[in-house]
């Protein structure tokens, strides 16, 4: 069963990365999301990400679903962090395993397309030169549907 | 009926409001929604005609009937990651 939580504390991908692997499995995969002190040639200081908790947990948990389906990867985890973050904090971690890399690959991709395309999750860049603005984000899919391009068929 | 607007990141900055009571008529639709807060006044003008909102935690494209007791949440683009 796949793993998806939201949580205001730091991330441990060591604890995420634990949730995955089996004797089947012949490729684990650790992908970490961080903050960058760089967006569109301006100093970023720092970064505060807001949620919709309970529907954001609904999402990750859904779109985590889809991905160990669509792979066939059932042992993947995914935590997506909230509050204010500094330069070089993880913010999402996504851990999969799969018997061989394509599968791990594949799944640990779609979590993280679909985390940009309908997470109800938004981030606010503070500048080094003292402004700050909300990241552009994307709009989500009205009916919150999946992407259809991002199947089991380019694994 | 009765339903519980909810505003996210930059919606609740542009509305000045995490949230909104709002009184529909039976049978009334997101759309309803969204046009009744529009007309409520400056703080609500400001919202897009059609933004992406969810029912109940779920997304709900525009002519989605509500019930009496929903949560409708407007929701940004979104950016996580």
């Amino acid at each position: 069963m796949p793993y998806a939580e939201i949580t205001a504390d730091p991330l441990d991908p060591a604890r995420v990365l634990a949730r995955v692997g089996s004797p089947e499995d012949g490729a684990v995969l650790l992908f970490l999301g961080t903050v960058r002190n760089h967006a569109d040639g301006r100093s970023v200081s720092g970064m505060q990400y807001e949620g919709y908790e309970e529907m954001a947990l609904e999402v990750l948990r859904r779109i985590a679903e889809e991905a160990s389906e669509r792979f066939a990867t059932p042992n993947l985890a995914v935590t997506h962090r909230l509050g204010a973050l500094e330069i070089g904090e993880v913010s999402v971690v996504v851990a999969v395993s799969s018997p061989h890399r394509a599968e791990a690959y594949g799944a640990s991709r779609y979590v993280m397309e679909e985390i940009k395309r309908r997470l109800p999750v938004w981030k606010k860049e503070f500048y080094v030169e003292g402004a700050a603005e909300w990241v552009r984000g994307t709009v989500p899919p009205a009916d919150g549907s999946p992407a259809p391009h991002s199947g089991a068929g380019d694994p | 009926m009765r339903v519980q607007a909810r505003f996210f990141a930059a919606y609740r900055e542009l509305t000045g409001a995490s949230g909104a009571e709002v009184d529909l008529p039976e049978g009334a639709t997101v759309a309803d929604l969204i046009d009744t807060l529009r007309e409520r006044g400056p703080s609500f003008s400001v919202l897009p005609a059609r933004p992406a909102v969810a029912v109940n935690l779920e997304y709900a494209p525009p002519e989605t009937e509500l019930s009496d007791g929903d949560e409708v949440a407007f929701i940004p683009p979104v950016a996580g990651g």
